[in-house]
């Protein structure tokens, strides 16, 4: 699967040398998505040799499972962050999307068939309205995506103080759903809603005019603007792509909990961040693959999965080990931005 | 930040250029003889606390409105009473929090990660002190926990500032390193816990009165007098701005960005650790979870309603903690009303919206000529 995502980022990094000689010198680039790459594999094989029962298709398979709607709601940081841009707001989008589906399935009985789609459309909104303040009054991005913050979890309370629970049978249905794929192992659906997200935005991110322009506005605005490129167009959509991501990921946060709470997904944006980050994409904008959030996404969920499946280490230190991974990172990048702007 | 302010549209500054006596009065003349109060009105409305303080006194007037004892203050028991103070001793944190990030602010940089090392200092005073019921004994003396919590406090602000300004993340970044990894460590000294506090000597900080005023007033106060004493009586001021401004040319102009920056974030983090002391010394426990929780984003708020812009350079202390005593207020508005304290939310977002706004010389440009356009049309042949 790594095979097929990382194909369309290689090809944009081959342009300029000859293909064998890409092939030969190892592009600098690609170190942190590297890094990122063997820490998964040597932590996996880490839990592997130490817990009996952590090597099996069905515990990797539950890193996608648990941590689809983190998958989904990165996807769409991932290209905020391009951009040059920061979403705080997606945690919050994610709590009124459970909390709007809740109330208005449970308390006003309507059928999922309309909520899902219009929750997905508030969520995109919500996103596009941001981004249009963004874009057109020259805002920044932080403050506006705070204020953001504060609205969606504010309406969130307004729907209701306390959880809803949700009974309907449809969602039920769907949140017990399997989809086998060998033996004794199977995925759910919010898992492969999370995939199919996952490579609609690599193809995106690499072979659409949108996401080049993205590229290029994170990589230097004034630049893209002097190509002609349509930078305001592209920051507004990156919002809006954004909000629905956030909204996709309410849905499927909706399966997961079966329950709408003002208090849903509270701290998911620095989860998203800190994946987008230890993915490998810059927070200066410009750089980055959407496949090494995938990565970053399963590298909080194996230390999760490390932690619970040692028993003795206490929850936060989940949080600690995702504060040190972090530093590495932003220091390991922080270097190799240095190296490069010193060679060139 | 990277926005490019020339390239599109109505120059920034449009509306600032049109001022009464300029070209306006040109245009209408048969409105002449207002122009003399009108200018220096719109004199005044030009000093940069004016914003703050309108909404601050709206605000003050909307409380008073709804509930005519607010201003009310008495003496009983030898403290002064009152709606007034109750709100400033409850500000006190956000105050003292606000001013760091004031600071950090100024060098162009932000701090999200003072909530955590309120909850860390908290959980070290707490632990420190420790939880003997019978309320005489503390594990330390009180003054060493004292001085631990806030040495850790400056500790974790010191590494936000080597990681901005030797390593040269971005600040958001650093900061938020610190942001995760803090509650996780304040997680780790509390043991995962709730510790209660029961040394009695040590609620005097947050809950104990000094010559009838609340003693968080006098923290407050004095840290303020310190830095603005720092800021404005010496050259500190100055050179923060000049970093803040533009970096590079301040280093070349000999400033010593890199160190000032440090200090900065160092200062910060004292600012949070005392904040912390005052908060846990106030509810009596330290909670590793969700002490100061949210808090740096009321202090970035606080800030940016006080007039300092998030790009650095110019920033107000004055500002800063009007800035503050504005979202106290709003709180306690929100709560005297009667509205359900679900809204807080809500509210404080739309103020966010409407403040930034204000502050977008493009968004005022286009309301100047759409207020503008019809007086215009009417002048035209």
């Amino acid at each position: 699967m790594s095979a097929t995502l990382k194909a369309p980022g290689a090809k944009a990094a081959a342009r300029p040398p000859l293909p064998a000689a890409a092939a030969s010198r190892f592009n600098p680039k690609y170190l942190p998505l590297a890094a990122t790459i063997s820490l998964f594999v040597a932590m996996a094989s880490l839990g592997s040799v130490l817990y009996t029962g952590f090597f099996s298709a069905q515990v990797f398979l539950n890193l996608l499972v648990d941590n689809a709607f983190l998958v989904i709601v990165a996807v769409g940081m991932t290209f905020v962050i391009l951009s040059g841009g920061i979403d705080l707001s997606v945690g919050s989008v994610v709590a009124l999307t459970t909390m709007v589906s809740a109330a208005l399935v449970e308390h006003h009985g309507w059928s999922p068939a309309a909520v899902i789609p219009l929750v997905l459309l508030m969520g995109t909104a919500f996103g596009a309205f941001m981004g249009f303040l963004i874009e057109r009054f020259r805002l920044q991005p932080f403050i506006v995506t705070l204020a953001g913050m504060f609205l969606a979890r504010g309406l969130c309370y307004l729907i209701s103080v306390d959880s809803i629970s949700i009974t309907n049978e449809f969602y039920s249905e769907v949140s017990q759903l399997r989809i086998p794929l060998w033996e004794d192992a199977s995925l759910s659906i919010s898992a492969l809603i999370a995939a199919l997200v996952l490579l609609a935005a690599v193809f995106i991110a690499h072979c659409t005019p949108f996401g080049r322009t993205v590229y290029a506005v994170g990589g230097n605005e004034q630049s893209a603007l002097l190509m002609g490129l349509p930078v305001r167009r592209t920051l507004v959509g990156v919002y809006t792509l954004s909000g629905f991501c956030s909204a996709l990921a309410g849905v499927v946060f909706t399966f997961y909990m079966l329950s709408g709470y003002g208090l849903h997904a509270t701290g998911l944006e620095l989860d998203a961040i800190a994946a987008v980050v230890i993915g490998g994409t810059l927070l200066s904008g410009g750089v980055g693959y959407v496949a090494g959030t995938l990565f970053g996404v399963l590298m909080l969920g194996i230390i999760q999965t490390l932690i619970s499946f040692d028993g003795s280490l206490s929850s936060w230190w989940t949080r600690i080990v995702v504060g040190v991974l972090l530093f590495v990172f932003c220091l390991l990048q922080r270097l190799l931005v240095k190296r490069t702007s010193t060679s060139s | 930040m990277k926005h490019p302010r020339s390239a599109f549209g109505a120059s920034p500054s449009r509306g600032r250029h049109l001022r009464p006596g300029e070209a306006g009065s040109a245009l209408s003349l048969e409105r002449g003889t207002a122009w003399g109060y009108r200018s220096l009105l719109a004199a005044a409305m030009r000093h940069r606390l004016a914003w703050p303080l309108i909404t601050l006194l709206l605000l003050l007037a909307v409380n008073t409105a709804f509930n005519a004892s607010f201003l009310h203050m008495e003496w009983r028991d030898g403290h002064l009473y009152g709606s007034l103070i109750d709100i400033l001793n409850r500000a006190a944190p956000l105050v003292l929090v606000s001013l760091g990030m004031t600071m950090v602010i100024a060098t162009r940089g932000i701090d999200i990660s003072v909530g955590a090392v309120v909850a860390i200092a908290a959980a070290v005073a707490a632990w420190m002190i420790g939880g003997s019921v019978t309320g005489s004994v503390s594990r330390f003396p009180m003054p060493l926990a004292i001085l631990a919590a806030l040495g850790i406090a400056l500790l974790c602000g010191l590494w936000n500032g080597l990681l901005v300004a030797r390593v040269g993340m971005q600040p958001i970044i650093a900061t938020l390193i610190l942001m995760v990894a803090g509650r996780g460590i304040a997680q780790l000294i509390t043991g995962g816990q709730i510790i209660t506090i029961y040394y009695a000597p040590f609620f005097f900080l947050g809950s104990g009165y000094l010559l009838g005023l609340p003693f968080s007033l006098f923290i407050v106060v004095a840290v303020f007098t310190l830095l603005y004493l720092a800021v404005a009586r010496t050259a500190l001021g100055l050179f923060i701005q000049a970093v803040g401004i533009n970096p590079t040319a301040a280093r070349v102009a000999g400033v010593q960005a890199r160190r000032l920056i440090v200090a900065a974030y160092a200062f910060c983090g004292l600012c949070a650790g005392i904040a912390g002391l005052l908060i846990s010394s106030n509810v009596k426990s330290a909670d590793g979870n969700n002490a100061g929780q949210l808090l740096e984003l009321d202090a970035i708020l606080a800030v940016t309603l006080g007039g300092t812009a998030l790009t650095g350079g110019r920033f107000s202390l004055v500002g800063s903690v009007i800035g503050a005593l504005i979202i106290q207020t709003l709180t306690y508005a929100i709560y005297s009303l009667g509205v359900p304290p679900e809204i807080n939310l809500v509210v404080k977002a739309v103020v966010v919206f409407v403040v930034m706004l204000l502050q977008s010389p493009e968004f005022r440009a286009e309301i100047a000529i759409w207020v503008r356009r019809p007086a215009l049309r009417g002048m035209r042949p």
